[in-house]
């Protein structure tokens, strides 16, 4: 098929496709006309529509009171949506890059975080951090990481991160709707942006109706024998090409899509490296203290024995990321590294 | 300002100080000979208000329960005077399973959501969540109001400056105060700010700022009413900055050398007995309403204090539940 329009498409079957951007800002629309409490707050998400169009169109639809640009002050109006959040109102705000997590991070850590927890439970702080995450095309280090390893290990926030239009629309309604503070992460490589490489699948079917998708529940985004990837975000795209590609040299990889790193869906990993007894973690966070080392403590406290190889992570290298374009594709989890990572786990 | 309302003020400075009286002595009961900062009945850092009464009572007059109030590491006297349940909160402070946060908080964390009130224990960040109480308030259509209390040191923090901005920019119903009570912990005020006062900023922000110079309790009630009434009328922010005393150290087991003669002054300026003084004088107040207004403040104190000895400590395993609502 031919995808003409960067941002919609009705092909003839009638399944109709969106980007994962649009499919984002279906979700906020469809929950700011379903409750009036739910807002948007942050830098550029008004008139510009988000930089990366995670709320294109919503000030034209909802006006400036619910869809608020606010001055390039995290802390404040990060903190705002909490207090916000507290007195009943249900704020989705943007920090705009993740990166930009450390002139904020207090009020996301200690106070988001935390206020449900220090007050025993009687406070709610039910909001949605978005922000965008991720490299690829040349942006530097303050500009290209990922970092959901960093929030994961914090306690109190649930991490969502979704990869493509469908999960994007029914993740974000479960997080709207969800009584907790949850992180919002979505790569610019899968949002459809015109302006920057998309991957096939940064546009898909998405159902019109509102629906949730339940937090924290892992997909198995490909069966299979031989071995299993499991990763998430950009790189669930990625490795499924590989593994088409593997399939030819036959070469069976089951790929799981995390979805959620916060709750982390332990059991559907174990039940798939429980068949394959092959694992390799695929993450575009840094390599050491974060998701690849937390599954192989998932499984090392569940059952050493469940390997058949040893475990592969194809990862960060615990370097900044860096600007110039052979410098960066050899640190991300390009398709040639997770392809060499399961042909050597595989021992084929 | 009418009669009674000084009396109302008294009462509300004088049930605060014997709460803080009573955590004193209750902190440091079992802390010596040897002071152990982790040891007795109520461990960690105990951050008391004494000397800092006229701010809170002067201040909490005006609010309604429906108010919001962010308080600073040091918050029971705002607790109290905004009308936190002073059972609860105690047990909190002891631990207890009957705590306002069933022993999770702790003093700086303190959280009733009866009357809208918290704390943050981080310095300055409590103001980024008055102003978005204030926004839902706004949002909502109420005339409801959200109250950010800071030290001065405060006053340096990136954090208050941001929120000064996005109040006087969304014209929001927010009251930042500035409780200064000269010490950064040891660092005076002279060593941390640029400015001879900090409501010199309040241009930068477009709204207007009050000084109360002499930690009056009249004055702060004066000075707070004009601010809540102008938040209340949709008339956006107002900066206050209440010069007051810090008649203790920073927290208990500081020893203060740094203060020097300053801490004789302070102690010399104690509002309380002033404050009392003036009552007896202008005939507000004879020897015996005093005695009944402090025989009051003891047994509810006393009675809060043996609401949280009597109280269970949580079960340890307890600690991982409310993580997630």
């Amino acid at each position: 098929m031919t995808v003409t329009d960067t941002t919609t498409n009705k092909p003839s079957s009638g399944v109709r496709r969106l980007t994962t951007a649009r499919a984002m800002v279906e979700a906020i629309a469809q929950e700011m006309e379903r409750d009036p409490s739910v807002f948007v707050m942050g830098e550029d998400v008004g008139a510009y529509g988000g930089i990366f169009g995670s709320t294109t169109g919503l000030l034209e639809r909802f006006g400036s009171e619910r869809v608020m640009d606010t001055p390039i002050s995290e802390t404040g109006f990060i903190g705002a949506g909490i207090g916000a959040a507290i007195e009943g109102m249900r704020p989705i705000v943007e920090l705009m890059f993740v990166d930009f997590f450390g002139v904020c991070m207090d009020q996301i850590y200690n106070h988001m975080a935390k206020i449900h927890y220090e007050s025993g439970g009687h406070v709610k702080v039910p909001m949605v951090l978005m922000a965008a995450v991720g490299g690829g095309y040349s942006d530097g280090a303050q500009h290209s990481q990922c970092l959901w390893g960093t929030f994961a290990h914090l306690p109190g926030m649930k991490v969502v991160v979704p990869s493509n239009p469908a999960d994007a629309k029914g993740l974000m309604i479960a997080a709207i709707r969800d009584d907790n503070p949850v992180i919002y992460l979505f790569h610019k490589g899968v949002m459809g942006l015109p302006w920057m490489a998309k991957n096939s699948r940064a546009i898909g079917p998405v159902p019109e109706e509102p629906y949730e998708l339940p937090i924290g529940k892992a997909a198995v985004v490909r069966e299979g024998r031989d071995a299993t990837v499991v990763t998430l975000s950009l790189s669930v795209h990625h490795t499924l090409d590989v593994a088409d590609e593997l399939a030819a040299q036959g070469i069976d990889v089951e790929v799981i899509d995390l979805r959620s790193l916060v709750p982390l869906d332990g059991e559907t990993v174990l039940a798939s490296v429980a068949k394959t007894g092959r694992l390799v973690v695929v993450d575009e966070d840094y390599r050491s203290f974060g998701l690849s080392g937390e599954l192989a403590a998932l499984i090392a406290e569940h059952d050493p024995g469940m390997l058949r190889a040893p475990l592969v992570r194809v990862a960060v290298p615990d370097v900044p990321i860096p600007y110039a374009r052979p410098l960066e594709r050899f640190v991300l989890p390009t398709p040639e590294r997770i392809k060499s990572g399961i042909v050597s786990v595989v021992g084929r | 300002m009418g009669e009674d309302i000084k009396v109302q003020l008294y009462t509300t400075m004088v049930r605060i100080r014997t709460y803080e009286e009573a955590i004193l002595r209750e902190y440091h009961r079992d802390k010596s000979p040897v002071f152990d900062i982790g040891a007795g009945r109520i461990p960690g850092e105990m951050h008391l208000s004494a000397g800092q009464e006229p701010v809170a009572a002067g201040l909490c007059a005006h609010l309604r329960p429906d108010d919001a109030i962010t308080a600073p590491h040091r918050p029971h006297h705002l607790a109290l005077a905004h009308g936190v349940d002073m059972k609860r909160m105690t047990a909190e402070i002891f631990g207890r399973e009957s705590g306002l946060g069933r022993g999770k908080g702790g003093h700086m964390h303190l959280f009733d959501p009866a009357v809208h009130f918290g704390c943050s224990g981080i310095i300055a960040q409590g103001a980024p969540t008055a102003v978005g109480a204030a926004l839902a308030f706004k949002r909502q259509g109420s005339d409801r109001v959200a109250v950010s209390v800071v030290g001065e040191g405060a006053a340096n923090q990136g954090g208050f400056h941001e929120s000064l901005n996005l109040a006087s920019l969304w014209r929001l119903p927010v009251v930042f105060v500035i409780e200064d009570n000269g010490w950064g912990i040891s660092v005076p005020r002279s060593a941390s700010t640029s400015v001879p006062s900090n409501i010199d900023r309040a241009a930068g922000y477009a709204m207007p700022g009050e000084l109360v110079e002499d930690n009056s309790v009249d004055g702060v009630y004066e000075a707070a009413g004009r601010a809540v009434t102008r938040a209340r009328k949709g008339e956006g922010p107002t900066l206050l900055e209440i010069r007051t005393i810090r008649l203790w150290g920073h927290f208990e087991g500081d020893a203060q050398a740094y203060r020097g003669e300053e801490l004789a002054q302070a102690q010399a300026s104690d509002p309380l007995p002033i404050y009392e003084q003036r009552l007896l004088k202008d005939g507000l107040l004879d020897e015996a309403a005093v005695a009944a207004i402090k025989e009051q403040a003891v047994n509810e104190v006393e009675d809060a204090i043996a609401f949280a000895l009597s109280s269970a400590e949580p079960a340890p395993e307890e600690a991982l539940e409310d993580v997630f609502a």
